[in-house]
Formats: structure tokens, C-alpha cells, sequence
């Protein structure tokens, strides 16, 4: 089954950290990646820009709407994520308990919907 | 060859098979697609069909296995009805593969493999709401009825049917697998299955006299799935420490009420009326346990079980071993259930003062203004401290908490004991 682990975090938490650790953090996270490819389990990861560059876009009633700005405005805010694919529910949950983003922000783990063909 | 049987006969048949062998059905069918649903939905039309072809051909040698194949072909015709293209083919082939060979040997007599318990860790598993998690297992495993768990839980049929749909669907949905977890992580998982039957276990317990039709079956049910836990996995002090807790309130079930249905605390209890059988067992059960070296909440609750059995027993005071118990268990869950038992072992042993200080504080839990054994215990060491008025009043609480008529009348008779007032009125 594929799961996606959404990353979020609180982003200034990131920019008030020192370069030291930003790149400590960045080896932690570059290591999983690795390891997630070579279990075999990785599908695809992005790491997300911050939400100042974020633009939300919607149509109603025929008109377009683009907001400057992320959807919603919480705390915590989509930072990266992982599409990975494995065999059920507890493979994915101990992936997203070894990803680096879990100690510093949540994971959610969603399974993706199958698509029909 | 077989002849037909009476209809009589073919439902007989076929309540002892879902009695003896649902939730081995339900595991083996949903353990590949882990659509515990559909499984149910199969297995609940191959027992229809049971019931109309039975007394014309004669039982089959394997029921077992009879209704695997057809709950099975019930199965595939619902992937063929709703999915076209490459799932359906996907699933069908999850539903194909092993199956005829597991059918075969079922019907040669080889037992069908036992997932229950692998289904038990997938209903309590920690994606799944820690609410609906027992009836979850009393419904998949045991085949019990969405109105029947509801009125066991206090819950409208309605909500406790929905509830019930919703875990479910999460199984599918999220992919819970159905597998007994590996040994790092065995321990915090299978606290979660054995909570889940200790808490289908208590709420038995909210009916002792038995009366109450939806709720007399429970504790035997929990009984079952205790020893279920402990026959598959022999090894974990904790799964033998619940059992013999759950078989040490039990064996005292018909003292808990005396002739006339009125409540009958422990102190007061004839323990002739006791079923000392299953006190052996739970004894036995608490030493294999203890020998593995692993202590834990339902060992010590069912140490402190065999304290109180061995004190009426005997007639030999052992509270400072009971408040040492307490002290254990207090350290492990910070309870303030286990805070009020504990206070009241205090008080045997060095009084009521000492006891009331002992007593969590309402201030630091504001659940224990709802609880009643709280009110209870707190009106019973001010009665001995003395404080007659406030006793009064705690009990004037704790019976408008209470739910059972006959404890509601058990506090009644003692708050009337209490002097200093006269409140006779005829």
C-alpha cells in the first residue's frame, strides 16, 4: 500500500536555528531518505519551500480566486513529505517514527487512495 | 451418502459452529483483504444458506469448512459486482490464493489456522479509537450483536452500529495489518488487547446479579478471550496476571449478592459461596506469571485479589502486604482509583485519620466528584473518624451517583446507621 507522510512543523523554528544545526538536521534527514530508498519503500519526497511562497488558488462561481498566503494559516505548516509504499499500517507508522520531521513536528500518515483503472 | 436432517438439527449445527469457530472465520476470510465487514457480511450469508441446504442434504463433514468456501464465493461475487479492472483482479487474486489449499485441508479435518488473536491486535490497534476497541473485539471475534454491545456499554444501538462500521472501515482503509506484533513492541501493544477485555469484563461486572440479559454473557466472553491470549501467547506475565484477576472476581460472583439480591461487600462475604476451583486456577495462573519476572498492573491487581482471598481464607490480617500492593500499582499507573483502594487498605492498617490524609484530592481530579466509589470510601472513614455529619453527606453523594439499585440501598442502609440524627419519620 502507498502512504503519504505529511511533515509539518512550525517553520520558524527552522530559520532560528543555528547553520550548524540546520545542517545537522539536513544529514538526518538526507540519511532517511536514504534508508527509505534502500529498503525499497520510497515512491517520491519533496522538501516544500516556506509558506510565504505559498499561493491558494480557487474557483467560485465561475471566478478565480488567488490568495497570497498558505490554506489553512495554522501553526504547524506542510513542509515536505514522503511517498512511500509498503506492506500495511505498522510499516508505515515506524517509518514515519524514524523520520526526523517526527521530532520536531508531527507525521501524518495517510494511506492513498488506489486508483481505478 | 447423507440424507436430509431436521431444520431443528441444521440450525443446532450451526449456532455450536459461529459459538465455536466466528471469529477464527472472520480472521481467516478479512486476514488477506482486511475487510472485516465483508467477511462478516459473507459469513453471515453462508450461515443463511446453511440453514435452507442443510436439512436437504445432511450436515457436511467440515462444516468449518463448508462455510468458508461459500462465504468465500460470497465474497468474490461482491469484488465482481463492485470493481472492474485491475483491483478487482488484485483482489480476487488476494481471495484466491491459499485459500483452496487452507479449504481443503479444513475439510480433511486439519484445524483452520488460528488468527483471532492477530485480529484482536488489528481491532486493538493503536490507529483504532480506544473507546470502540472492546466492542470492536467482542463483535469480530465473538460475533455478538451491535445492539447487544450497545446496551453492555450504556450506548444507543444507533451510535454504538455506527461506531462499530467506522473502526472497521479504518482497518480497511488504513491498512491495519492482522499480525501479532513483533517482541519490541509486543509489550505496549498487547496492553491495549488485554485493556480491551478487561474493559468487556468490567462493564459485566455492572450487572452482577446476572439479571440483565445483554450483560450476563460478558464476563464469560472475556473469560474466554483472556484464556484465548493466554493459550497463544503463554509467555506474558501480563496476559496470565488478567486472566487470573478476571477469574478471581469471578469465582466470587454469587457472594456479591445474598438471598435476598442485596449487595454483599467483600468482608462481609461467606467464602463457602466462593468457587474455589477457579481460585486455584487464578493462583496458579499469578505463579507462572511471577516466575517470568516481569511484574505489571494486572498481576498486581490480581496479587491483590489472591491477598484479599487469602486474609478472608484464614482469618489473618495482611494489610501491610495489601498497602505495599497498592503502593506497586500506585507507582505504575498514578490512579486515583488506585488511590482510594489503597487509602482504605491504609485505614485497616494504621486508621482513619491516616486514611482520610491518604485520599486523592478532589482539587487535583475534579472525575472524582463523579465517582462514586470516592464518596463511598470517604464516607465511610469519616463515619469512623467521627465526623458523622460530613459521612452523612458524602453518602448522600455517593448514593445519588450509584447506578445499581442494589448498592444504592446497601449505602442507604449505612448512612442510616450513622448517629447523631434522628431521621425517623413514622
Amino acid at each position: 500500500m502507498q502512504y503519504l507522510l505529511m511533515l509539518y512543523s512550525d517553520e520558524s523554528g527552522w530559520s532560528n536555528m543555528k547553520p550548524s544545526d540546520q545542517e545537522q538536521a539536513m544529514g538526518a534527514y538526507h540519511a532517511y531518505t536514504e534508508a527509505l530508498n534502500k529498503a525499497g519503500a520510497l515512491v517520491g519526497s519533496n522538501r516544500l519551500r516556506p509558506i510565504s511562497s505559498a499561493t491558494t488558488v480557487r474557483v467560485a462561481n465561475g471566478k478565480t480566486q488567488v490568495l497570497n498566503g498558505p490554506y489553512p494559516d495554522s501553526k504547524e505548516q506542510l513542509g515536505g513529505y514522503y511517498l512511500i509504499d509498503v506492506p500495511d499500517l505498522d510499516a508505515a507508522i515506524s517509518w514515519a517514527a524514524r523520520c526526523p520531521g517526527a521530532s520536531h513536528g508531527i507525521v501524518e500518515v495517510r494511506p492513498v487512495w488506489p486508483t481505478r483503472t | 451418502m447423507s440424507s436430509g436432517i431436521s431444520d431443528a438439527q441444521a440450525r443446532n449445527t450451526a449456532d455450536a459452529v459461529a459459538r465455536r469457530s466466528y471469529g477464527k472465520l472472520v480472521a481467516f476470510l478479512a486476514a488477506r483483504t482486511r475487510d472485516v465487514a465483508a467477511a462478516e457480511d459473507a459469513l453471515s450469508e453462508a450461515f443463511a444458506s446453511a440453514l435452507t441446504t442443510w436439512p436437504l442434504t445432511g450436515c457436511p463433514t467440515s462444516p468449518e469448512a463448508w462455510l468458508l468456501t461459500v462465504a468465500r464465493r460470497k465474497m468474490i461475487d461482491v469484488v465482481r459486482r463492485r470493481r472492474s479492472g485491475e483491483i478487482a483482479a488484485a483482489q480476487l487474486q488476494v481471495l484466491g490464493e491459499e485459500f483452496d489449499v487452507t479449504v481443503a485441508d479444513v475439510a480433511k479435518d486439519v484445524e483452520v489456522p488460528d488468527q483471532r488473536l492477530a485480529l484482536m491486535f488489528a481491532c486493538a490497534h493503536p490507529a483504532i479509537d480506544a473507546g470502540i476497541r472492546a466492542p470492536l473485539i467482542l463483535q469480530v471475534v465473538l460475533g455478538l450483536d451491535a445492539s447487544m454491545i450497545a446496551s453492555a456499554f450504556l450506548m444507543s444501538p444507533t451510535t454504538m452500529g455506527q461506531r462499530l462500521v467506522r473502526a472497521k472501515d479504518k482497518i480497511r482503509q488504513a491498512g491495519i495489518p492482522f499480525r501479532i506484533p513483533e517482541r519490541e513492541e509486543l509489550p505496549g501493544r498487547l496492553a491495549a488487547v488485554l485493556d480491551a477485555i478487561y474493559a468487556a469484563f468490567a462493564e459485566g461486572w455492572a450487572d452482577p446479579g446476572g439479571t440483565d440479559v445483554a450483560r450476563r454473557d460478558l464476563p464469560e466472553e472475556s473469560l474466554f478471550l483472556g484464556r484465548l491470549v493466554t493459550e497463544m501467547l503463554p509467555e506474558e506475565p501480563e496476559a496470565l496476571g488478567l486472566l487470573a484477576l478476571m477469574l478471581h472476581a469471578e469465582a466470587r460472583r454469587r457472594a456479591r449478592r445474598n438471598a435476598q439480591g442485596e449487595y454483599v461487600p467483600l468482608a462481609e462475604q461467606d467464602p463457602a459461596l466462593w468457587d474455589w476451583q477457579m481460585i486455584d486456577i487464578a493462583e496458579e495462573l499469578l505463579r507462572r506469571g511471577s516466575a517470568l519476572g516481569s511484574i505489571g498492573r494486572y498481576q498486581l491487581e490480581g496479587a491483590l485479589q489472591s491477598a484479599h482471598v487469602y486474609r478472608r481464607r484464614t482469618g489473618r490480617a495482611n494489610w501491610t502486604a495489601v498497602v505495599q500492593l497498592y503502593d506497586a500499582l500506585w507507582a505504575l499507573s498514578g490512579s486515583p482509583v488506585v488511590a482510594i483502594n489503597r487509602a482504605l487498605a491504609i485505614a485497616e492498617r494504621d486508621g482513619a485519620s491516616a486514611a482520610l490524609n491518604a485520599m486523592p484530592d478532589v482539587a487535583a481530579d475534579v472525575r472524582l466528584t463523579e465517582y462514586q466509589p470516592y464518596w463511598a470510601a470517604r464516607a465511610e472513614l469519616l463515619a469512623k473518624t467521627g465526623a458523622y455529619d460530613e459521612a452523612r453527606h458524602a453518602y448522600e453523594i455517593a448514593i445519588g451517583l450509584e447506578r445499581d439499585p442494589a448498592v444504592r440501598r446497601f449505602l442507604q442502609r449505612r448512612q442510616s446507621t450513622l448517629p447523631g440524627l434522628q431521621s425517623d419519620t413514622s
